[in-house]
């Protein structure tokens, strides 16, 4: 494998990628996320989104916040050759909602909001608590993964290019 | 943030390597050994080490508190002095003006200001109550997998460091190359093309 800070600054693209990707997959493509999950569920923009565009000298950053924000901006963002850093993200099952904001070159998971719990009042309450949090915690990440891991099958095959790019063209200049 | 807090941030870690059989007196010796100093009453201004999840200021890894359901559970404390540099330049200003007094001179050698100030903190270090953060962290040993629950830079490289003195595993930080690289299961033809990979223009 190769050195971890390489690889980490080498490809950052990939993160940049995969949420401009998902952005491009909620807006054009629920039935993929539908695809990954047994039960309905929903995926949405959250409250933010953040692009960078950096030409030669300058660091041009935008940010796109408020819950029915339009996204247009972010659009044009691209259009000029930015990419998504930041995606803030709401994941609905039934009546259970979890929050968070994907960082692109990280992938940390930031703000993670999950479905309400009970709470932890004695001591004996907390080993339950725990793996009712580690449960909820897990449903968001499985989904980051599976989202990933569709990216990055479709990122190395030759529909990358063939196909997708031009969709996802189509998308940004539609 | 804690792993109960209703609000979270988590970086993930893919740990590789196992610990010696059976692991959860092992882990329980190596956390004893790696676990946080006091250093209220010592002139140390910052020191770093394992703690219970349950009991983050009364560290007990006696008994395998550590263990819920599969997983380990415990934290990382961070114990840090810091002394306002105002209370430092004070301090200062009054032994400079005792030993004038006391010596009859006019001025002091910027050697013995230095000395003045080494002593000062020093002093000063030693009366000051250390501030502990506290960092929980989930590890799914059987899976390999290590959440911890900061995405702060200085938090996650003192984990890396600490997690290989205590078990001699190294962490492997989840970002989209390795996440990738070591997780998604790609074929070895599909990882050939990963690391050939470079950016997309999405612009027309």
């Amino acid at each position: 494998m190769l050195d971890v800070a390489v690889s980490y600054n080498r490809y950052k693209f990939l993160g940049h990628e995969y949420l401009t990707w998902l952005w491009f997959v909620i807006e054009k493509g629920q039935h993929e996320i539908r695809k990954l999950e047994q039960e309905p569920v929903s995926l949405q923009i959250g409250n933010r989104i953040v692009l960078v565009n950096r030409q030669k000298d300058t660091v041009e950053s935008i940010t796109i916040k408020g819950d029915d924000a339009g996204l247009e901006e972010g659009i044009l963002a691209l259009r000029k050759g930015a990419v998504v850093t930041e995606l803030n993200l709401s994941y609905k099952m039934g009546d259970q909602e979890w929050r968070f904001t994907v960082k692109a070159e990280s992938l940390h998971m930031v703000g993670l909001k999950c479905p309400q719990t009970g709470s932890v009042e004695s001591q004996e309450d907390i080993e339950g608590a725990v793996l009712e949090k580690v449960y909820l915690y897990d449903k968001a990440i499985q989904l980051t993964d599976n989202l990933f891991k569709q990216f990055i099958t479709l990122r190395v095959s030759e529909d990358w290019d063939k196909k997708v790019v031009p969709l996802m063209r189509q998308w940004i200049y539609s | 943030m804690g792993l109960l807090s209703s609000t979270v941030s988590i970086t993930r870690y893919r740990v590789e390597g196992r610990l010696e059989e059976p692991v959860p007196e092992t882990m329980a010796k190596c956390l004893k050994k790696n676990a946080i100093p006091d250093i209220d009453d010592d002139v140390s201004d910052k020191t770093v080490g394992w703690t219970s999840f349950d009991k983050p200021f009364n560290p007990d890894f006696e008994s395998s508190s550590f263990l819920i359901g599969t997983y380990f559970v415990f934290s990382l404390r961070i114990d840090k002095k810091t002394v306002p540099p105002s209370l430092i330049k004070k301090h200062c200003a009054m032994e400079t003006a005792r030993r004038l007094a006391a010596t009859g001179r006019k001025y002091l050698s910027r050697d013995e200001k230095r000395m003045i100030k080494e002593h000062v903190t020093s002093v000063l270090t030693l009366r000051i109550p250390a501030t502990p953060s506290v960092y929980d962290l989930i590890w799914n040993y059987e899976e390999s997998v290590l959440w911890f629950f900061s995405t702060l830079k200085s938090a996650n490289d003192e984990l890396e460091t600490l997690f290989f003195r205590s078990f001699q595993l190294p962490l492997i930080r989840l970002f989209p190359y390795t996440t990738a690289d070591l997780v998604m299961g790609l074929s070895d033809t599909q990882r050939d093309i990963l690391v050939k990979l470079s950016a997309t223009d999405f612009t027309e």
